[in-house]
């Protein structure tokens, strides 16, 4: 079995600070993560590689400093690592960054391609979907669980109103919810190796794409605004039991005469 | 020499801040209340790989170097100083000396067991009469022909009750006092071998530290570790290595204390202001930061020594008696900080303040340290 798991890197902080001019991210001096919700991607990939035997690639798509989620996927226990970098990617919207990462996919062998839900930096839960659009591949998003039946896989998706049991045929997209696959750790013997090994660059011409499509010239998507979200009041915390909370909470709400 | 991190470095201590954080931290409290061995722990870190980090890839570790295992070490304490000290008497005590003593048999036998962390390690030396005096050994070893027979006892040892391999010294020729002394590896299951009473302690109450007791204990003969008559020096060379160790757990536990006043201070208010933003709090945090960092260079600086397998014995005096000097006035200052709350069980400060102390009494007490660094400077 061969399954692809698409990461990406994002910033690690909750006080995203945002380009006045450009209404766009400011990366700089923020701590970078491998997405959560990707890792939990990964985790999955590595569980169904100890059951079933599979070899993991991880790919994504970004600047020269992404190598370092790939390094942590390799010591986490990814087989390989392919970076998409390449000035032509730059500015992408999730249309033009799914669009990529088909591309390279493309020219892949692959029995199931996994991806994170959603990512904490943008939130869009698209680029998984729109990719299996790009590939013409049944996809499954929210995923919790999956497992191989003979050549089907057997995958539980679930949202807020529904958990659905599904049966899809590979190959497949399944996006999936970091809290349904707590993410293993780095091993030492992992760490270890992690640098010693090759990461792929691919650039554009390594990738089966319109090159029109790619990065912001492919972009539709223009941001009209970015900002972060004032608070209106500071934050209480309280601990007790539920009944308590309960209690506390009809109080504060009759006090502010929400009821 | 160099103190920036690697790239390796820096995905480790990713790892292990995020294991001690996620996996070592929830359990501290509970861990020094009930006084338990926190075994569920030993076993994660097992898995990682985190029981074996400096022992070489061909003995079943990691194949790390000592500054990454000095930084477990660290990371660890800042959160659970019986964690830390369970993994460094594991690491320094008992896997080190094998791994620069043992003969190739001794090493096949015993390095892949204790590096995956399916066995514990633990080390005796200090006996009723003998802890500063260690070459008062009361312990002895006779020579049976084709086995060696141990009796005697030997206290306050770390991991006792869940070890599985203890280097332990004793008397093979009470004539020549310290050159009478050698080493041993005994097995847990060895005849005439046993755990006695389990000490209860101020602090890092969770590591099992017990009494050995040794009855006619039969000893194999390939069991002698490295020279016979030289098991003193033998001690004396693995207590530099578990120096850094224990000066690495210190520093770990000063600066969970210090976490844990930053955050403090930043909260509490008295007279209307954050209790951070009075000049006494800022001034004694920024003494006590500087002496955390100067602790740390120490402790770096021995490790970095260690790899580089240059001398080291005086720069792990240092660290150690640096370190654990730091850890016990940044501990006791944090319980000041953090007042009424903080001699109560509810803030973290009241365990490490405890813990801190044992750092300047165990492996060599402070005034140990002293005579090996005078020693060196005075020769």
């Amino acid at each position: 079995m061969k399954i692809i798991v698409c990461i990406k890197q994002v910033p690690d902080t909750t006080e995203i600070k945002i380009d006045p001019v450009k209404g766009t991210l400011i990366r700089e001096g923020v701590p970078s993560i491998m997405n959560p919700d990707d890792k939990g991607g990964l985790e999955l990939a590595l569980r169904m590689k100890e059951q079933y035997g599979a070899e993991v690639t991880v790919i994504t798509m970004g600047p020269p400093q992404a190598d370092l989620i790939l390094r942590e996927a390799f010591a986490m226990g990814a087989d390989r690592a392919i970076l998409l970098t390449d000035r032509k990617f730059a500015g992408a919207d999730t249309l033009a960054t799914s669009y990529a990462l088909a591309g390279a996919i493309r020219t892949m062998e692959y029995d199931l391609i996994i991806a994170g839900r959603q990512a904490i930096d943008g939130d869009t839960a698209q680029v998984g979907p729109e990719m299996a659009e790009h590939l013409g591949l049944p996809q499954v998003s929210y995923v919790t669980d999956a497992r191989k039946e003979g050549d089907k896989l057997i995958v539980r998706k679930e949202s807020e109103e529904s958990v659905q049991t599904l049966e899809v045929e590979g190959p497949c997209v399944l996006t999936v919810l970091a809290s349904a696959f707590p993410a293993r750790y780095m091993s030492v013997a992992g760490i270890m190796e992690a640098y010693g090994r090759e990461v792929e660059l691919w650039s554009a011409d390594r990738i089966d794409v319109d090159e029109g499509r790619l990065g912001l010239k492919g972009s539709p998507t223009k941001v009209f605004q970015s900002f972060p979200k004032a608070l209106k009041a500071p934050g209480e915390q309280f601990e007790g039991s539920a009944e308590e909370a309960v209690e506390l909470i009809v109080r504060k709400l009759k006090e502010k005469h929400i009821i | 020499m160099d103190f920036s991190n690697s790239k390796t470095e820096e995905l480790f201590l990713q790892m292990i801040r995020s294991f001690a954080e996620n996996e070592v931290k929830p359990l501290a409290a509970e861990v020094d209340e009930q006084e338990r061995f926190p075994m569920e722990t030993v076993r994660k870190m097992a898995e990682l790989g985190i029981m074996g980090i400096p022992v070489p890839k061909e003995y079943g570790g990691a194949g790390g170097n000592v500054q990454m295992y000095i930084r477990a070490v660290e990371e660890i304490s800042r959160v659970c100083a019986t964690t830390g000290v369970i993994l460094s008497a594991h690491t320094s005590l008992c896997m080190a000396p094998i791994l620069e003593n043992g003969t190739e048999e001794q090493k096949q036998k015993y390095l892949p067991k204790l590096a995956s962390g399916e066995w514990i390690g633990a080390f005796g030396l200090t006996e009723p009469n003998a802890g500063t005096d260690a070459a008062m050994q009361q312990t002895v070893a006779e020579d049976a022909g084709d086995h060696w027979v141990l009796n005697g006892t030997k206290i306050f040892i770390t991991n006792a009750a869940y070890a599985d391999v203890f280097i332990v010294m004793a008397m093979t020729d009470k004539s020549k006092g310290t050159k009478g002394i050698s080493a041993f590896i005994v097995e847990r299951g060895f005849p005439g071998f046993s755990i006695g009473k389990k000490e209860a302690k101020m602090g890092i109450r969770g590591s099992a530290t017990c009494e050995l007791v040794f009855e006619n204990c039969i000893v194999p003969k390939e069991n002698l570790l490295g020279v016979m008559g030289k098991g003193f020096n033998l001690a004396m060379k693995t207590l530099d290595g578990g120096r850094i160790g224990i000066a690495a757990q210190a520093l770990g536990i000063a600066q969970g204390a210090m976490d844990e006043t930053v955050k403090y201070t930043k909260e509490r208010k008295q007279f209307g202001a954050s209790i951070a933003s009075f000049q006494n709090t800022q001034f004694q945090l920024a003494d006590l930061e500087t002496k955390i960092q100067a602790a740390r260079f120490l402790v770096r600086s021995a490790a970095w020594k260690k790899d580089m397998k240059q001398p080291y014995t005086k720069d792990a005096a240092m660290a150690k008696l640096f370190a654990a000097e730091t850890a016990m006035e940044m501990t006791t200052k944090a319980v000041q900080f953090h007042g009424g709350y903080g001699y109560t069980r509810e803030y973290p400060v009241e365990r490490m303040m405890r813990d801190a102390k044992i750092t300047e009494i165990y492996e060599g007490t402070s005034e140990v340290q002293r005579m090996v660094i005078a020693g060196h400077l005075l020769k």
